[in-house]
């Protein structure tokens, strides 16, 4: 017996509620941008600058405690918080702390870090630094601009390559979709307020990249069917094509899934943040190329014969 | 149908067998690595066959540990030593033309400039002239013909300063010789594998895995080391003195709050040692010998000549180090500083000094410290990931394609030895977020395998018999395969341009992931699929 995720000939209407899913994609991409604008994303020390401890005790951590012992040392804005991941022996306390980036300085000097870590050592007594990161303003800003450009310039690299191996239309409907995934990912971190660093962005364009290769297997076959059935509408034809695909779709996801989940419980608690950017972008990226990329295909229409020239060019009268 | 020509099944083996067997060092990672740093100090190493690859994923250092630092070069600074020297040259050869441009001062300016006051502006043009002919030159490719200075005047002021062209050759030098001397001060200390780059046009990136912390390496490589000796204009004076143009106020070493009035043109500078050592002096208190290259000692020697009674400063990072006085001229070019130093601190100079003076200052914009324990840690967790992501996999998908399903999971199992293989073949580098990598390559390397199997089972119903179907579903799946792939590794590409330490390392794997999962998908499956198919003749297939 094989186990099956979908049945076996399905003829799922994916479009009879489309103006449902778009108005769905539209609410929550107006949510994100709410929550960027308004709170904004938690910013690592990458894009902000600053200097981000990681310390492990083997004595409880009070995070009140911490803050106090740190208070004197006038640092500016501090943040604390502590960190539990299962992974971690019953002993072992870990708290991440951050620290504003001084001014007048790039990189935090080797005096704040000691001064930190004697006050600490007055709370709890064997504490210490496992790593100390610092980043200053001067780098933070370009990396800040160097991530805006790299995801730019990926999303603009794909564009044209769907626009030369299909049709127009297929590279607005792909690109939509892509951006739909990047607003939603950039909106669900700003809105559970999850560390946004580098790593990040390179999650981002994974996302940009897995959405597209499941938007681009169902292109391919709408545009093979296209060719096949040239007396169907285009909305049966894409459905069909969905349809056709979606065995396909379901299964690929669940296997990146499979290994995600596994990177995500049992990774460590460093790269959480990263593979949780991941596992929301393969299944928002899933979810957007069967509803957001198709039905902006079918809004814009596709021309049908690709063997002949353009009708249009056919028609035009001239001067 | 179904054929594959030999020489091609030939490659394709030979292709994974090569693959595997570049990964094999690191299975056993710990043995290898101690085998590789035997065979660097002797000959005869032993542990690791030496006919096998030996060869090795490089761990980055938030799996390693280590430190991180991200330095600019002040390149200006050279630009003020540069024009700081100049002065006594100008000055000589305009006080020779006193009947001509009147007498001159130097006047407070930009640092990167000297600033020139004549006392008859009408000769200004004149005096242009004259400076015009101090310069030299600039010796680099692509500004043949041009000059190193540029002189200007402006009413009654000579502005002299380093042209463009100059400026450009001057800082690719310093650069350079930065590089240089960081990169010989690491080795000293004899670590394993340190990255010292160079990142666009100033900065400098170093990464020494397992050093303790980014402090500690920050005094190794010695924020500004630079040696000078000065001529001594008032010794002993306190803080408030006011330092003139062409001076400069620096404390004493031993005894902060005593300061020397030095003059700021050095008259040699570190850059002309050519040798350090530890020694003792005459009282049998520690100090350290040094020796000057020619020009150096010339330089030197004429100086000491000329000013005998005088005192002169040995200054180290703007700090007087002593001032002794000159008791007689000098001429082989070789010294003694002494100071009160320990055995410690004048072994630690004669090393700095030894490997030179960096030639401008470094300012540091990002330094990362990351414990060994931290990367251990994630390694672990890294493994535990990698092998349940890959059991959930291998059974899934035995579950949804049968015997089929298992063709796929040899070729995954593949995929990720032939990762191995190529990321120690082309020594790069595996960080946390590279392993992130892997784990989704095991999840997407299914992808065109699973592209293909659906498509059998497509064609399957079309009835046309089960060789017909597989071949139809190789063909068909491609188009998908290839572009959907292609997409990805734009991205992957993106990210290893734009993209810095471990978010290049995750482009690294997730590129070489694609490489790999097409490969395994589209011929080795395809040849396990046609090696079971021509055995067993099936009349139907299940996939």
């Amino acid at each position: 017996m094989r186990l099956k995720l979908v049945p076996k000939n399905t003829s799922w209407d994916f479009f009879s509620r489309s103006k449902l899913w778009i108005g769905i994609s539209i609410v929550l991409v107006v949510l994100s941008l709410l929550s960027f604008f308004i709170q904004s994303l938690n910013f690592g020390i990458d894009f902000r600058g600053g200097t981000s401890i990681r310390t492990e005790s083997s004595e409880p951590i009070d995070v009140a405690d911490y803050r106090s012992a740190l208070s004197s040392l006038d640092l500016g804005d501090i943040t604390i918080s502590e960190v539990f991941d299962p992974n971690f022996a019953d002993d072992q306390n870990v708290a991440m702390i951050r620290i504003q980036a001084q001014p007048g300085q790039e990189a935090a000097t080797s005096t704040l870090v000691e001064n930190s870590l004697q006050k600490l050592r007055e709370v709890s007594e064997d504490i210490k630094f496992v790593s100390v990161e610092s980043v200053g303003p001067k780098v933070s800003g370009e990396l800040i601009k160097t991530a805006i450009i790299a995801v730019i310039l990926a999303i603009s690299a794909v564009l044209f390559y769907i626009w030369i191996r299909f049709e127009w239309q297929f590279a607005v409907g792909a690109i939509s979709a892509l951006i739909h995934d990047v607003i939603l990912t950039i909106g669900i971190f700003s809105a559970l307020q999850i560390k946004f660093d580098l790593a990040i962005i390179a999650a981002i364009l994974t996302i940009v990249g897995y959405s597209l290769n499941d938007t681009v297997v169902v292109f391919d076959r709408v545009r093979e069917n296209l060719r096949k059935f040239k007396k169907r509408s285009l909305v049966e034809v894409m459905n069909l094509s969905i349809n056709e695909t979606m065995s396909r779709t379901v299964m690929t996801s669940v296997t990146t899934l499979l290994a995600l989940i596994s990177l995500f419980i049992l990774g460590g608690d460093v790269i959480r943040g990263f593979v949780f950017a991941m596992i929301w972008g393969v299944v928002v990226g899933t979810y957007s190329s069967i509803f957001i990329a198709s039905a902006i295909l079918l809004w814009t229409g596709v021309k049908r014969d690709w063997s002949k020239p353009n009708a249009e060019a056919g028609t035009q009268v001239p001067q | 149908m179904l054929q594959i020509a030999l020489w091609k099944r030939l490659v394709i083996w030979f292709l994974c067998i090569g693959g595997l067997l570049l990964a094999l060092p690191n299975a056993f990672y710990s043995r290898v690595e101690s085998f590789n740093d035997a065979k660097l100090t002797s000959e005869t190493a032993e542990g690791w066959p030496s006919f096998l690859p030996s060869s090795l994923v490089n761990l980055g250092l938030d799996l390693r540990g280590g430190a991180h630092l991200l330095a600019e070069v002040q390149v200006a600074d050279v630009y003020e030593q540069r024009m700081a020297a100049l002065w006594p040259e100008v000055r000589d050869l305009l006080r020779n033309e006193r009947a001509k441009v009147g007498t001159i001062r130097l006047q407070k300016g930009e640092p990167n400039e000297l600033k020139i006051k004549l006392s008859k502006p009408e000769a200004i043009n004149d005096a242009v002239k004259l400076v015009e002919t101090l310069a030299k030159p600039v010796s680099s490719i692509g500004s043949v013909g041009k000059l190193d200075l540029e002189v200007i005047g402006e009413n009654s002021d000579l502005i002299v300063r380093l042209s463009e062209a100059e400026r450009r050759a001057t800082d690719d030098r310093t650069m350079q010789q930065a590089l240089e001397i960081i990169r010989r001060r690491i080795d000293e200390v004899g670590t394993r594998e340190p990255t010292i780059q160079r990142q666009g046009t100033e900065r400098i990136l170093i990464q020494v895995p397992g050093i303790g912390s980014a402090s500690e390496l920050k005094q190794l490589i010695g924020t500004t080391a630079q040696l000078t000796f000065q001529p001594v204009i008032a010794a002993r004076v306190n803080s408030d003195s006011i330092a003139g143009s062409g001076e400069e106020l620096l404390p004493s070493l031993e005894n902060p709050s005593e300061f020397y009035l030095l003059d700021a043109g050095a008259v040699v500078t570190g850059e002309e040692l050519v040798d350090a050592q530890p020694s003792f002096d005459q009282n049998g208190r520690p100090a350290v010998n040094f020796r000057f290259n020619p020009s150096g000692a010339r330089k030197f020697g004429d100086y000491t000549a000329e000013n005998i009674g005088n005192p002169f400063a040995i200054v180290l990072d703007n700090e007087v180090i002593s001032a002794p006085t000159i008791q007689s001229h000098i001429p082989g070019g070789s010294g003694i500083i002494t100071g009160s130093f320990t055995i410690e601190e004048s072994t630690e100079l004669a090393v700095l000094l030894r490997a030179g003076a960096l030639p401008a200052g470094l300012l540091f914009l990002e330094e990362r410290t990351i414990g060994p324990e931290l990367g251990a840690d994630s390694i672990r967790a890294g493994k535990i990931a990698c092998v349940v992501a890959f059991g959930a996999v291998l059974i899934f998908m035995a579950a949804s394609y049968g015997l089929f399903g298992l063709f796929a999971n040899v070729a995954l199992l593949l995929n990720v030895g032939l990762i191995f293989g190529l990321l120690s073949g082309i020594g790069a580098t595996l960080t946390l977020p590279g392993i992130a990598g892997i784990v989704l390559t095991i999840g997407m390397a299914v992808d065109a395998n699973v592209l293909i199997f659906e498509r059998i089972r497509e064609e399957l119903v079309s009835a046309k018999g089960p060789a017909r179907a597989i071949e139809l579903g190789y063909e068909k799946a491609m188009s998908a395969i290839l572009d959907a792939n292609v997409t990805t590794f734009i991205a992957a590409v993106i990210l290893f341009v734009m993209g810095s330490g471990p978010v290049r390392g995750f482009s690294i794997t997730l590129g070489l992931g694609i490489i790999t999962s097409v490969f395994t998908a589209i011929f080795v499956t395809r040849l396990l699929v046609v090696m079971w198919f021509e055995r067993r003749r099936p009349k139907t297939i299940e996939v």
